[in-house]
């Protein structure tokens, strides 16, 4: 890792609740290169509060703290609101679950696509047409003339995905956040949108975040991996050392998975220690 | 081991009139032995969910039969089918009435059957599937969801079934808490000598709790193999072992992509649009 | 808030909001005391329903807080303005107005508790059941309730207490008659979304006849909406109400009722405003505190905010 393309260093998110303040994210820090980094985690574990907060996606009322929150060259702690809404979908792009929730319903693939490029680009209406169809190629649709007229609601589960990735990479982003971009597809599916993922974040060299809730994904997906737990990193490791993972958190989600080698008779249901959230950060 | 206790022989089920019917099951048979856990595993829309809901009745628009103990449930289901069969959804938050306490919940299907000792049972059944006393008294949305689908599954007890129909009963749970759920699942199998039939898309889940699996896709069961054939990836399907491979994830491009034009199709989203 | 806070802070309070109930007494209180905190601290609705409180204490104290009479004529004194012997001025015939009104808001609440009662089981009922089972029952249900959507409410209600003939009960049967299939509609729209869950598939693996899951199931789902469209749709009971009494047709002119004073006091608005002002006033004050009081339910009981 060269010159960090992302530097978080403890970043805090908290909720107003009945005792003050809740802490949803503490002092989680990390830094990106031109790597994915995958943050893995069950649910309310904070991974998809990290993401929306690099964003500044998370509500008004989420009071949000770090030391540091950098990204090139731009400080995305003090970045004004107008500047934010250029950077979104413009320098860091957001992939989330559904695609069907995602897309504008009343808007075909091409028009949303041309949008996109319009938004972000500078250019006449034809050069973002041609783009749009380019990008839909890129992300190895076949017939790309026919889903370009497409409805979202006239795709399925992988197509419309697909249609998400391009959408969000044809202004050419430094920073892709996927949230759980293939939780809602089959697993025959998965393995060709993380495919088209990959090919595209490589060629565009953009950064990935990929935030999911599967260990082994993750583990056979990305260069390194964060581990979170209430709201905090439990460790940073690479991921080919998953299986050799020293932290107790990671070892017992390792476990409670059932194996597809062997038979257990009896799954490992993983017991929390409270003591791994008073640890210090690294 | 006796008789099979669940035939399944030429079940189709379709939905949709004229042109926009949508064949969602062809034909699927199968057997389950007395004690035995059966796995169907499928992707969306490849009609694995839709054998369990012709099978619970609750779509009677089906043709082929099904037998229990060799004799054809009535159609529609009566009070003694549902005695011996319940089933357990796959959503938890979905299952369960909002508005109900769990006592009231737990309560219905004693009071249908007229059970006696409600209290009591109900005590019992929860602390079957390891909940504490006071759960009762909760409304689902103060439970967590591990918690409501342990409640799922004490209503489904309640009224000593000796088949289950489990529809993907851990994929809505975050894994740690599915690991003990399948546990509380595999040891009420052998405590009560239940018989499961477990639909799910998930591999794991499937080899993990069943000893037979069939492999569904587009409506069809292409293969029934044994967990341990799974486990070995000892498959004479394609659709199986691409199922397999993408599941160990491994799942290199090319290999893929000649399935993913057919898979792109449209229709195959009014398919799992129940 | 600070309601909640006034109330003793001891046992009862630590009984409501500890995590653990131990009966299903203390689960049902604890519901009953989340809703009502929701709702202490919605200010407007709070507003709408310390209204709604006084004006029922109103009615049921009338003849301990009405000074006169309500139908005590004293043609001497007619059409004093508000002075402190009659604090809102008399009307043509001498009769205290205050005291009017005080007796008036029982007429003005047991007509709109009476629609209530009528029309919001009959369309809960109609409605969660047409949605429930579908087919032709649906069909069926859903064309009477469009017959009856097709005429404006009060005119519907005209043509019924034309037929029947006026008087208050004939015009709490006109209003409850028209005021059912709004109702029916809603409660059929909440059925219908409910009808395929998985909590209503697994009532019927539990064996549960229609009936029970109608009742048990369905209408409990449909409950808060159709509640809160009650609540939101008082104020239009009651404008109807004083609507046919102000056209006659409602109740008849001694008795007290808020539209038929307003509608005698027209004659004289220009001369003697408080005549026609103060019923009209207090239609306009009851109407809005139910209002309010709606738009507060709705926040505490539409679950579709958790």
């Amino acid at each position: 890792m060269t010159e960090p393309m992302l530097d978080v260093r403890n970043l805090t998110v908290a909720y107003p609740s009945h005792q003050g303040y809740t802490e949803a994210l503490r002092r989680v820090s990390f830094r990106l290169g031109r790597g994915k980094l995958g943050i893995v985690g069950e649910s309310g574990s904070g991974k998809s509060t990290a993401g929306r907060a690099i964003m500044r996606l998370l509500p008004p009322k989420a009071r949000i703290t770090a030391d540091r929150m950098q990204f090139g060259e731009i400080d995305l702690l003090t970045a004004s609101e107008k500047r934010m809404r250029s950077i979104r979908g413009g320098q860091i792009a957001m992939i989330l679950q559904d695609p069907r929730y995602a897309l504008n319903p009343l808007k075909t693939v091409l028009s949303q696509i041309i949008e996109a490029c319009r938004i972000h680009k500078v250019g006449t209406r034809a050069e973002a047409r041609d783009r749009a169809m380019a990008m839909l190629e890129d992300v190895h649709i076949r017939d790309p003339r026919r889903v370009a007229g497409l409805y979202p609601h006239e795709l399925s589960g992988g197509m419309g995905q697909r249609v998400m990735i391009a959408m969000m990479l044809v202004p050419s982003p430094r920073l892709v956040i996927a949230d759980e971009p293939t939780s809602a597809l089959d697993v025959t599916v998965r393995g060709q949108i993380l495919d088209i993922l990959d090919e595209r974040v490589e060629a565009q060299g953009a950064g990935l975040i990929f935030i999911s809730h599967d260990l082994p994904l993750v583990g056979a997906y990305c260069d390194d991996v964060l581990v979170m737990y209430g709201g905090q990193i439990m460790e940073r490791l690479a991921a080919r050392d998953l299986g050799a993972a020293q932290h107790p958190y990671t070892v017992a989600l390792n476990d409670s998975l059932p194996p597809l080698d062997r038979r257990v008779a009896v799954l490992q249901v993983p017991e929390y220690d409270s003591a791994w959230l008073q640890e210090d950060q690294p | 081991m006796s008789a099979p206790e669940l035939e399944i022989e030429g079940l189709s089920v379709s939905f949709g009139q004229g042109t926009q019917r949508i064949q969602a099951v062809q034909e699927a048979s199968f057997v389950v032995e007395r004690g035995a856990s059966y796995g169907i595993i499928g992707e969306s829309g490849s009609g694995k969910s839709t054998i369990l809901r012709a099978v619970a009745g609750l779509n009677e628009d089906y043709s082929g039969s099904v037998r229990i103990d060799g004799q054809e449930a009535p159609r529609p289901r009566d009070k003694r089918f549902y005695k011996r069969v319940q089933m357990v959804f796959q959503d938890p938050y979905g299952s369960l009435h909002p508005r109900r306490m769990i006592r009231a919940t737990l309560l219905e299907p004693l009071r249908i059957f007229g059970f006696d000792n409600a209290d009591r049972r109900i005590r019992q059944v929860l602390e079957d599937v390891g909940l504490a006393t006071h759960f009762a008294y909760r409304y689902p949305h103060q439970l967590s969801g591990g918690q409501r689908q342990r409640v799922a599954i004490a209503r489904a007890l309640l009224l000593e079934p000796e088949i289950l129909l489990l529809d993907e009963p851990t994929s809505a749970l975050d894994v740690s808490v599915q690991a003990g759920v399948l546990n509380l699942l595999d040891a009420l199998r052998r405590d009560r000598c239940l018989t499961y039939v477990l639909v799910s898309h998930d591999l794991r889940v499937v080899a993990h709790m069943c000893s037979r699996v069939a492999v569904m896709t587009q409506g069809r069961i292409v293969e029934e193999l044994s967990a341990d054939a799974l486990r070995e990836q000892r498959s004479h399907d394609d659709y199986t072992r691409q199922l397999i491979a993408a599941s160990r994830g491994r799942t290199p491009l090319d290999a893929v992509n000649g399935e993913g034009a057919a898979r792109s199709d449209p229709r195959k989203d009014a398919v799992h649009a129940k | 808030m600070s309601i909640a806070q006034d109330h003793d802070r001891g046992g009862w309070r630590a009984w409501l909001e500890t995590e653990q109930a131990d009966s299903p007494g203390q689960a049902r209180a604890q519901a009953v005391w989340r809703a009502w905190r929701g709702l202490a601290r919605n200010r407007a609705a709070f507003a709408g329903l310390a209204v709604l409180v006084v004006l029922i204490t109103v009615a049921i104290l009338a003849p301990v807080l009405a000074p006169y009479p309500p139908y005590a004529q004293d043609l001497a004194s007619r059409l004093l303005p508000p002075s402190f012997e009659h604090p809102l001025g008399t009307d043509d015939l001498g009769r205290d107005i205050l005291s009017r009104i005080l007796y008036g808001s029982r007429i003005t609440l047991m007509m709109a508790a009476l629609v209530a009662v009528i029309a919001g089981p009959l369309g809960l009922l109609v409605g969660a059941t047409a949605g429930y089972l579908g087919g032709w029952v649906d069909v069926v249900a859903m064309r009477v309730v469009d017959v009856f959507l097709s005429f404006p409410s009060l005119i519907l209600a005209l043509a019924f207490v034309a037929a029947l003939g006026p008087g208050i009960e004939n015009a709490v049967i006109a209003i409850a008659l028209s005021a059912w299939p709004p109702i029916a509609r809603l409660a059929r729209a909440e059925a219908l979304t409910v009808r395929h869950s998985d909590y209503i598939a697994a009532a019927r693996l539990q064996g549960a006849s229609r009936f029970r899951i109608v009742v048990l199931h369905v209408m409990p789902i449909c409950l808060p909406s159709v509640v809160i469209r009650i609540t939101l749709n008082m104020a239009g009971i009651i404008l109807t109400a004083a609507g046919l009494g102000f056209l006659g047709l409602g109740a008849q002119p001694p008795s007290p009722e808020w539209g038929a004073m307003l509608a005698s006091g027209r004659q004289f608005m220009l001369t003697n405003w408080w005549l026609a002002a103060t019923p009209g006033a207090a239609i306009m004050l009851v109407s809005l505190a139910f209002n309010l009081l709606g738009d507060g339910l709705r926040d505490v009981l539409d679950p579709r905010d958790d």
